[in-house]
């Protein structure tokens, strides 16, 4: 019990921090994250630059703030199509049954046979690439797994008797759904949002970092982690700090969705 | 009594929680003696099966367990683990509540029915393989050399419950303890599996130890009973003796909450409120083209009529068909043949535009655990049924109020949500939801017995009272013949889908002219009043095979 509630709130403070970071640099950073300046070029730490300068003598400490911002942002929104077209699908499967839960399932389960990434790769050498090209991709290859998720709660949920007292009470499907199925699916897609949360940060980092991602020079943690493969050897610090950020950034959300899993979890609460 | 050995003994158990010193048990004591047969009887909480699962040292860890627990003299606390084994299986054997889920659906049962008898016994295993043979043809299974190689899902519930028994069984154990082992099945199946339980444990001199929270199942069968609340012994008595002279306010308590029959009351000759003609129930596909139907007829065409005001009783084992029927009359199943009339009026209940007919007819569902959502509170949850009524918004709340006021659930309670309440606290909030809009007709699906006794009676009084007051007329499924002779006006049994009898309650209960109604009827006490505030259980139609045509002639055995 120690050490879960240790990790519940180390993650809860890791990703307090980085979030935080997150809303500063959307509006503010020390420097101008895309300000070229040849003279502070691979400067070491100084009071001018907190972290140092990159090949370009951009701020450092500037840029991750940024790409931080860049990277939640990204996430935030990949997150946000998977869930609404996750749940969407998986209500509509798992409450109609027969031929439409079969059709959905069929392509769902298709979808989710190849890997994430390499999905959401086909899917922006299709329709290009960019900030909108990978939320898009991503949120696709994540949806399947929402679905999933949600369709399975809902195939539990539909056989209980307080779904055939609302049909008594003259409910409609729209409104039984929206008001008793989908509130009591809740606890599993938060989880479930949540660690999504972190694999969107890695592959929107993995994607960048292989250049199919937010193009040079806005910055993002995995094109920075990409330009200073050059420079690894003299100036480890390059791809230290950003590889830093993302792993930090993970560990936060990770700890952080354990322990949401386990408070909201209905098996783990559930003491009849 | 006294000459008989002393098998078992507690002294002074305690069980407490060490984080805060609370005791879930205390001063337990027991004395159980070579073939005897002692009941335990309390409601959910009240410690039985704790105290039990610790003379087995079966308790969960980090609990604090004090006193002693002896088996024939050795003390059980001390013994070490492999002394405990031996003891364990075939000293003592235990008969769990849940046959669904107290075999393992992995191995076959000749494995599991040979596991406990190689452990515990020097045979051969052609020996052990005649043994358990025997022992399956004993249980009633009718093939035992195919259920060697069976998975416990190719039984019925009735049948696992027989099977557990028979693996606890095989090594003659001394003690036997059974804890709510019949509670999952229906009262029918019930009274099998017990009879034959005491008649395996009379063979083979096994003293038993009946653990439930069913008085009168438990006086029936034993010599001696202990009444457990809140974690304390509060009367050990002889049963017939306790029975006719309880001492304590609990146990009082307990015996008032068997159901005793109702007042008769005046039929109302109005026309019905509902009728149902040859109303028939598939399950499964039908036939198309190029498919053969795969469907199977759960109710075969019966014919009902409601009157207004009255309450009718559906009764008959699990799989009889009677809450197939049920939820086909109020829509929540298809009927595949016949027509519901509602008032004269022929409807189909799964016909969305009828909602001003549908609204009419609600239901009361058997497990309040599932049947309220949980992320909704009482308030929210007993005014739902009025969002398509068309009150004003004030007439709305004063409905709710009211309901919640008519069912006893406190002002206070609206913002609870289910899982704070007890059991019979959802049970009245699912009965407020089910009567708030006022409806005529109620299907009452098993509505008390996933409740504790004293519970069970309450809702039940609440339950006619409210039915009085609001004048509803009622389909009340049960499998429980106590209940419904409480409550019912007229009694309709079902038995494989289809009606074998049906017509006033007392003449069904007291004249039923078909051999499975007795044999339902056999299955529950008739109580009757002695001074003293005791009662006295009769048995009717003890032997179901016999053919009891005379009603008379198979009365009176008392305990």
């Amino acid at each position: 019990m120690g050490g879960f509630r240790i990790n519940a709130a180390l993650g809860g403070l890791l990703t307090g921090v980085m979030v935080a970071v997150v809303l500063v640099g959307l509006v503010w950073t020390p420097m101008d994250p895309l300000a070229i300046n040849f003279a502070t070029r691979l400067s070491p730490p100084s009071p001018q630059h907190l972290l140092g300068a990159d090949e370009f003598g951009r701020d450092i400490a500037s840029r991750l703030m940024q790409g931080a911002a860049t990277t939640f942002t990204i996430a935030a929104a990949v997150v946000a199509v998977a869930v609404t077209l996750g749940t969407l699908l998986g209500l509509v499967s798992g409450f109609a049954g027969g031929l439409i839960d079969r059709a959905v399932m069929a392509v769902n389960d298709a979808l989710m046979a190849f890997p994430g990434i390499l999905l959401a790769m086909g899917l922006i050498a299709v329709f290009g690439g960019g900030r909108y090209g990978i939320i898009a991709a991503l949120g696709l290859a994540y949806t399947p797994t929402v679905a999933r998720v949600v369709r399975g709660n809902v195939m539990t949920l539909r056989q209980l008797e307080f779904i055939d007292a609302s049909w008594l009470m003259g409910n409609g499907v729209v409104y039984t759904v929206l008001r008793h199925v989908l509130p009591n699916c809740m606890a599993p897609i938060i989880v479930l949002a949540t660690s999504m949360f972190g694999w969107a940060i890695l592959s929107e980092s993995a994607l960048s970092f292989l250049g199919l991602g937010v193009a040079p020079p806005q910055p993002t943690w995995g094109n920075m982690l990409a330009d200073a493969r050059s420079y690894f050897t003299q100036y480890p610090r390059l791809a230290l700090l950003p590889g830093l950020c993302i792993s930090v950034a993970l560990l936060g959300i990770n700890l952080l969705g354990d322990a949401l899993r386990d408070r909201l979890d209905p098996r783990m609460k559930e003491s009849r | 009594m006294t000459t008989a050995p002393l098998l078992l003994e507690a002294r002074n158990l305690r069980i407490s929680l060490p984080q805060n010193g609370r005791d879930l048990v205390h001063d337990f004591n027991l004395q159980l003696t070579e073939g005897e047969i002692v009941g335990i009887v309390g409601e959910s909480g009240s410690g039985k099966t704790m105290a039990v699962r610790a003379l087995m040292r079966l308790l969960p860890d980090g609990l604090q367990v004090t006193g002693e627990a002896l088996f024939r003299g050795r003390k059980v606390f001390d013994l070490p683990d492999p002394e405990l084994r031996r003891i364990r299986g075939a000293g003592m054997a235990m008969v769990f509540q849940e046959p669904m889920t107290s075999l393992n659906p992995a191995l076959t049962l000749g494995l599991q029915l040979d596991e406990g008898l190689a452990l515990h016994s020097k045979l051969s295993a052609a020996e052990r393989r005649a043994r358990i043979l025997g022992m399956l043809t004993r249980i009633g299974i009718e093939a035992p050399e195919a259920a060697l190689r069976a998975y416990p899902h190719e039984f019925s519930g009735g049948m696992r419950q027989r099977i557990m028994l028979a693996i606890a069984m095989l090594n003659a154990p001394d003690v036997l303890i059974a804890d709510e082992p019949t509670t999952a099945l229906d009262a029918v199946i019930q009274r099998d599996v017990l009879e034959l339980m005491l008649e395996l444990a009379r063979d083979s001199g096994t003293a038993v130890l009946l653990i439930s929270h069913d008085l009168s199942m438990v006086a029936r069968y034993t010599s001696r009973i202990i009444v457990m609340e809140q974690g304390q012994i509060v009367e050990a008595a002889p049963t017939a003796r306790l029975m006719a002279s309880p001492q304590h306010p609990y146990t009082r308590k307990l015996l008032s909450a068997l159901p005793v029959r109702g007042a008769v009351r005046p039929r109302d000759s109005g026309a019905p409120v509902i009728e149902v003609r040859g109303l028939a129930v598939d399950y499964g596909r039908p036939g198309g083209l190029f498919r053969r139907s795969n469907a199977k007829r759960a109710v075969h065409p019966v014919d009902l009529a409601i009157a207004p005001g009255e309450v009718v009783a559906l009764v008959g084992g699990s799989g009889s068909g009677k809450t197939s029927l049920g939820r086909a009359i109020v829509g929540l199943n298809p009927f595949s043949e016949g027509e519901i009339r509602f008032r004269g009026q022929t409807f189909d209940p799964r016909d969305r535009s009828r909602r001003d007919i549908r609204l009419q007819c609600q239901m009361i569902f058997q497990d309040p655990y599932s049947s309220l959502d949980p992320r909704m509170p009482v308030g929210a949850l007993v005014a739902e049924p009025l969002r398509h009524s068309e009150l004003g918004a004030t007439q709305k709340a004063a409905r709710v109020t009211e309901m919640l006021a008519a069912v006893g659930i406190p002002e206070a309670f609206r913002s609870r949500y289910p899982h704070q309440m007890s059991g019979g606290q959802r049970q009245r909030v699912a009965i407020a939801r089910a009567l708030v809009t006022h409806p005529a007709f109620v299907v009452a699906d098993e509505p008390v017995s996933a409740l504790d006794m004293t519970v069970r009676a309450q809702v039940l009084e609440l339950f006619a009272s409210l039915q009085q007051r609001f004048g509803f007329s009622c389909l009340f499924i049960s499998h429980d013949l106590a209940v419904v002779e409480q409550v019912a006006d007229r009694v309709v049994v079902m038995h494989r889908g289809r009606v074998v009898e049906q017509g006033p309650r007392d003449a069904i209960f007291d004249q039923p002219q078909q051999a499975y109604t007795r044999k339902l009827l056999s299955a529950i006490p008739a109580l009757d009043p002695v001074a003293g505030g005791g009662l006295r259980l009769r048995w009717r139609f003890d032997d179901p095979d016999a053919d009891g045509s005379d009603a008379d002639s198979s009365l009176g055995e008392t305990v």
